[in-house]
């Protein structure tokens, strides 16, 4: 007989542990579909180690991989303290980046201090907008915000296509359906001469200090969390529950829309339909690994972002398919949700008619 | 005029129940899914999980049937970790779904590039043909309508009966319901709550694999990346319009395609003067539209998204 | 006949970590025979009845329980399918039906084999009529359970069990959802078939009904049997001393002359939700330092006349006033900052964030306070430290300030929703259900509170289903049917009664 029983409150080395064990095991994991594809699995796992640490590029690579994935990391968090499904990152950051290159690709002029905040801002408030939509279906109709994000993120991209093939194409882009280079001064600079890592890590690290500081010391953050908790008693509390999640889904909106704006602005310069590999999606379990809390997002996302940089390496020099990091990343998920299981579960196995009951009194 | 003609036009009519039908595979696994109250977002990976497997199967020498009969099993198999990561271990249903659909969406592309790694076309097979019934393709308009679908549409309109057979007419049917509703009712009665979530889910999930196949299958001929496109998503929509009813689910799904179709046609009409794209969103915006419009009406299952433990009342 | 035994646990005992629920309890059951099961709350009744059906296992003692031909055997323990096949049903407090289902098919649900093609209904539904008729339990077979009523669902529940020939039927507080008239029907129906030679056990709390129709009450307390009586030798007062363990206490409470109106509701209706829960032309006024009852069986309009006092719905016609001052806003927190303090009927749903800490709950309804917070920042010390007050002064125990919330019992969650309301010194004091599930103890505590609120000149207004609670609190009783308010004649019970039951108006 097998029981499962709550335990009384999780010890901080199993929430902290349990993220931890659950990446290695997906690492782990990565050795079966290895060995299937046919490769040496010690080497493969020495092309990863050398694609991340391997050079001081290779680890400036890491962390511009991680950039966007702190950004839309966060942006799943704060959603989801709010029990708010924001599923549609990968369509918002597609709309900051859309209104990056919007502002910043020669309509306006003017010295970096003065251009790339506004594209910052430009870029914050298209993906704000971006949630909004379904926040407000929500919040007004009751429609499932789960529903209405993911739809969203097809016609958002569509749209994108169809502003790169008409008003946003490059006259100079040699017909392909692309965006002017973002102007040299709204360019996001270089940390490192002649790396590509660019400041949009230091904007991403200096959020997620903010979302930290305002989920657990502020007002604010104290009614998100009661709303996502239970909004029912939000509710009776006085807590206005509508603004409260509206405010969530713009600020969750607004940091998918500045993974946009700094991977157009700091990395590519221009804008196409493949800007993100599903960085949207991605946030999801990167937030989901950091436990829903925004320093752990920053871990969590450097995490995924060697899986993917060293996959990629030891793809080039194995001939394995790069899919080997997007199923590394999809059972990184699945096992921290079985971790988060065991972390608030104990599992008791006892013989077959004997059982143990749960934890409460049966007061009658 | 011109919008009238397309809309008697069989061929339109026929266009529209080949759209619906990946639909009404996709929208029915995930009708069974809920009703035994989990959701199951996993359907966009299961999606291509199923196109993958079907054509995979027939491309290395399985018949058609092997292929569709291979497909529904690694739909059963995604279902399986999904049914026991939210029913007995009680997860969230949302970040579980959406972990199957990253799962299942990974191995299968991860699957076709190692077996198939340098190659640029994907190799084609042969897929359903349009049966051909003798005396009744013959009758004017139904005849191309109907009886020119290849076998995989009669096998989702023969799976809306059984559905609501099984519901309507059956005790599993009563059980399934009762559990969606309230799982202590039917433990108190002595039925096995787990058994018959996860039997649903399995069952649902491979349903929607179903859907997947076709698109390899019957649709097309190969396989290809991000073939999928949103059309499980699209279900998850869809049932929320049909009130889980499988019936509704139906009408819905050929509403869908009678819409999509519709616009494709539009498009050459008019296409000169609006962009391509608009009609390319038409699809996702009237599934929004579909879901704002039933949102404060649906009657959702009871116990939808509610994990339930054995012992914990 | 009614000597042979039918059920017999013997010396049953169950621990939960260093919580005794129930030790060395030993009780038989006969054959057509009523025994009552009296205790309070958290007297281990419930759990005593748990590892009678396998929810539970028993950590020492066994169950014997008679089959078809009167034999005693012993009773496989910790399988409810194994409680189930050997005849025992149970009603449980909250019903275990399908609401999307039709009462037929939820009494059937389980006894088809589950893999047929169709379903064979007719020999079926020709036993249910049968079992009907015998015990006069009706109920519309064909009606979906979500449109039934409490009584006709409870009846349901009660044929399901004998549909499934049940020989020994556990009724778990069926009074509870009724109104008296509902549960003389009740009664009566349990009269004839134990006549017809059901067993039943019939758990309580209520004295009166327990004496009027079981033929045998055993009483727990603290887990243990204190006392075992036939009916006929018992009274109030031996029952009740062997509950408690002494004369229940009364609450003193003071003649006070009332103040000026706090609450008034001016033609005040509510429609558009349901028939049930709709409310019609209300008007009441509630006074500073006096408390007002209200009756009612659940489900007649009491939780929307809650809601709209507490913010949660807006009246479709007529107003509300609290201090002569119209509400213009329905929201919990404009009412809140009208001076209305809310005691949830439901307070894990409604009262408290069980994922967090015992502090912040605390704060949760005064956020705008300077006392909480500076420039949008929580002020965590003034949190802790007033946490740390409040636990003192009203008792709250628990894994202490920091912990969850869910952690804690619900007489403490009760406790901390008390301290919340109370320190906010309400004008009104709106307690919904508040001693509902509650221990003796902390129960006399909510009492107590309230009446020192009466005391300081505040407005209250008390719903609850228990008519003796509302008679040893309110200054006067008010009476909902069916959306409307009636006054009560007097404090004579059976007229009270009468018009909860829609009988007088």
């Amino acid at each position: 007989m097998i029981r499962i029983e709550p335990r009384e409150a999780p010890s901080r080395r199993l929430t902290v542990g349990i993220p931890i064990a659950s990446a290695m095991l997906a690492l782990l994991l990565a050795a079966i579909p290895l060995s299937w594809a046919g490769a040496n699995i010690g080497e493969a796992y020495q092309e990863m180690a050398k694609g991340i640490f391997g050079s001081v590029f290779a680890f400036t690579e890491m962390l511009t991989r991680a950039t966007p994935l702190i950004f839309t990391g966060l942006a799943a968090t704060l959603a989801f303290r709010a029990k708010l499904w924001n599923i549609g990152a990968e369509g918002q950051l597609y709309l900051g980046a859309m209104a990056a290159v919007a502002v910043g690709t020669g309509w306006i002029t003017g010295p970096p201090l003065l251009l790339i905040p506004m594209i910052l801002i430009a870029g914050a408030m298209a993906g704000a907008l971006g949630m909004a939509g379904p926040a407000y279906l929500k919040t007004r109709f009751g429609a499932d915000e789960v529903v209405t994000t993911l739809l969203l993120n097809f016609i958002i991209l569509i749209f994108i296509q169809m502003m790169l093939e008409g008003p946003l194409k490059d006259p100079m882009g040699m017909g392909w359906p692309q965006s002017s280079p973002v102007v040299d001064n709204a360019i996001l600079p270089q940390i490192l001469p002649r790396m590509r890592l660019h400041y949009g890590l230091v904007i991403a690290l200096t959020a997620a200090v903010i979302a930290h500081i305002m989920l657990s010391k502020s007002v604010w953050g104290l009614k998100l969390r009661a709303v996502g908790e239970n909004a029912a008693a939000a509710l009776h509390a006085g807590i206005g529950v509508k603004r409260t999640l509206m405010s969530a889904a713009l600020i969750s909106g607004a940091l998918a829309g500045l993974a946009g704006v700094s991977e157009v602005a700091g990395l590519r310069g221009y804008l196409t339909t493949d800007l993100s590999p599903g960085y949207g999606y991605t946030g999801i379990v990167v937030a989901m690994l950091a436990g829903l809390s925004p320093l752990g997002v920053v871990l969590a996302a450097l995490f995924i972002a060697s899986v993917f940089v060293g996959a990629d390496t030891m793809s080039r020099a194995m001939g394995v398919s790069s899919y080997l990091a997007d199923l590394v990343v999809s059972m990184a998920l699945i096992c921290v949700l079985i971790g988060g299981f065991i972390a608030r579960f104990t599992i008791k196995i006892t013989p077959a008619n004997k059982k143990v009951s749960t934890t409460d009194t049966g007061a009658a | 005029m011109e919008i009238l003609d397309i809309l008697l036009s069989e061929n339109f009519w026929a266009a529209a129940l080949r759209i619906a039908t990946p639909l009404i595979f996709g929208v029915l696994g995930a009708l069974i899914c809920e009703k035994s109250g989990v959701l199951n977002l996993g359907i966009e990976g299961i999606f291509a999980a199923g196109a993958m497997a079907g054509w995979m199967a027939v491309w290395l020498g399985a018949d058609l049937w092997g292929g569709l009969f291979f497909a529904a099993l690694t739909g059963a198999f995604f279902g399986l970790i999904h049914a026991i990561l939210t029913v007995p271990l009680g997860l969230s249903q949302h970040v579980s779904g959406l972990g199957i659909t990253m799962f299942a969406t990974s191995v299968s592309y991860f699957t076709y590039r190692t077996a198939l790694p340098q190659v640029s076309t994907p190799p084609r097979i042969e897929p359903f043909q349009p049966l051909d019934i003798p005396i009744l393709s013959d009758i004017p308009f139904l005849g191309t309508v109907l009886f020119k679908q290849t076998a995989m549409t009669w096998l989702a309109l023969f799976l809306v009966v059984l559905v609501w057979w099984v519901y309507n007419r059956t005790p599993l049917g009563q059980a399934l319901r009762a559990v969606g509703d309230n799982p202590d009712a039917v433990d108190a009665q002595g039925l096995s709550v787990y058994g018959l979530r996860m039997g649903a889910i399995v069952a649902g999930s491979a349903c929607m694999a179903l859907g997947g196949a076709f698109l390899t299958m019957s649709a097309f001929d190969a396989f290809f990346f991000g073939m999928v496109n949103g059309r499980g998503w699209i279900c998850i929509a869809l049932v929320i319009f049909a009130s889980w009813r499988p019936g509704k689910a139906l009408l819905g799904a050929l509403l869908f395609g009678a819409f999509d179709a519709f616009q494709v046609r539009l498009q050459t009409e008019v296409g000169a003067f609006v962009p391509s794209q608009v009609f390319l969103m038409a699809p996702y915006i009237l599934s929004i539209i579909a879901l704002v419009i039933v949102a404060r009406r649906a009657e959702y299952p009871r116990a939808l998204l509610t994990p339930w433990f054995k012992g914990q009342r | 006949m009614i000597n042979d035994t039918v059920l017999s646990l013997n010396k049953l005992s169950k621990r939960f970590g260093t919580v005794v629920a129930n030790e060395s309890v030993t009780i038989d059951l006969k054959r057509g025979e009523i025994l009552s099961l009296l205790g309070e709350n958290g007297a281990g009744k419930t759990t005593l009845m748990n590892m009678l059906f396998g929810h539970y296992m028993p950590d020492s003692g066994s169950i014997q329980v008679a089959d078809a031909e009167g034999n005693l055997a012993p009773l496989s323990l910790g399988h409810p399918q194994a409680a189930l096949n050997a005849g025992i049903g149970m009603v449980h407090q909250h019903f275990t039906l399908a609401e999307n289902l039709s009462a037929i098919d939820n009494i059937l649900l389980g006894s088809e084999n589950l893999f047929a093609w169709r379903r064979s209904m007719d020999t079926a539904r020709d036993k249910v009529k049968d079992i009907m008729q015998r015990t006069g339990l009706n109920a519309p077979l064909d009606t979906i359970v979500g449109k039934l009523s409490v009584g006709e669902r409870q009846r349901v529940e009660i044929l399901k069990a004998l549909y499934r020939d049940a020989r020994i039927l556990v009724l778990d507080e069926p009074t509870a959802v009724l109104t008296p008239q509902e549960a003389d029907t009740l009664f009566a129906n349990i009269d004839v078939m134990a006549k017809d030679g059901l067993s039943v056990i019939f758990i309580s709390h209520k004295l009166r009904e327990v004496l009027a129709f079981s033929h045998r009450i055993a009483v727990l307390r603290h887990g243990k049997k204190v006392g075992e009586i036939a009916t006929k030798d018992a009274d109030e007062k031996i029952i009740s001393r062997l509950m408690v363990g002494a004369d229940t206490p009364t609450s003193p409470r003071e003649t006070l002359s009332v103040g000026a109106p706090v609450l008034e509701l001016i033609d005040l209706s509510v429609t558009g939700i349901s028939a049930r829960s709709s409310l019609e032309q209300i008007n009441l006024t509630v006074y500073a330092s006096e408390i007002v009852g209200l009756a009612g069986i659940s489900g007649n309009g009491q939780s929307t006349l809650a809601q709209v006092i507490s913010g949660l719905t807006s009246p479709t016609s007529g107003r509300l006033e609290i201090d002569n001052q119209p509400v213009q806003k329905y929201t919990p927190a404009s009412l809140l900052k009208a001076g209305v303090g809310r005691i949830p009927e439901d307070r894990h749903h409604d009262g408290i964030i069980g994922a967090m800490s015992v502090a912040e709950n605390l704060a949760i309804e005064s956020l705008d306070s300077s006392d909480i917070q500076k420039n949008g920042f929580l002020r965590h010390q003034k949190l802790k430290l007033n946490a740390q007050h409040l636990s003192q002064k009203y008792d709250i125990r628990g894994p202490g300030i920091e912990a969850e919330t869910r952690l804690l019992s619900g007489g403490n969650i009760q406790k901390l929703i008390l301290a919340r309301v109370f320190e906010a010194s309400p004008r009104l004091i709106l307690a919904n259900q508040p001693t509902r599930g509650l221990d003796v103890g902390a129960a006399s505590e909510v009492g107590k509170r309230l009446l020192q609120a009466r005391q300081r000149g505040a407005a209250v207004l008390l719903i609850s289903e228990d008519l003796d609670e509302l008679l040893a609190l309110a200054d006067r009783i008010i009476i909902m049917h069916n959306g409307e308010l009636h006054v009560a004649p007097g404090r004579d019970r059976a007229q009270i009664g009468l018009i909860m039951a829609g009988e007088v108006s």
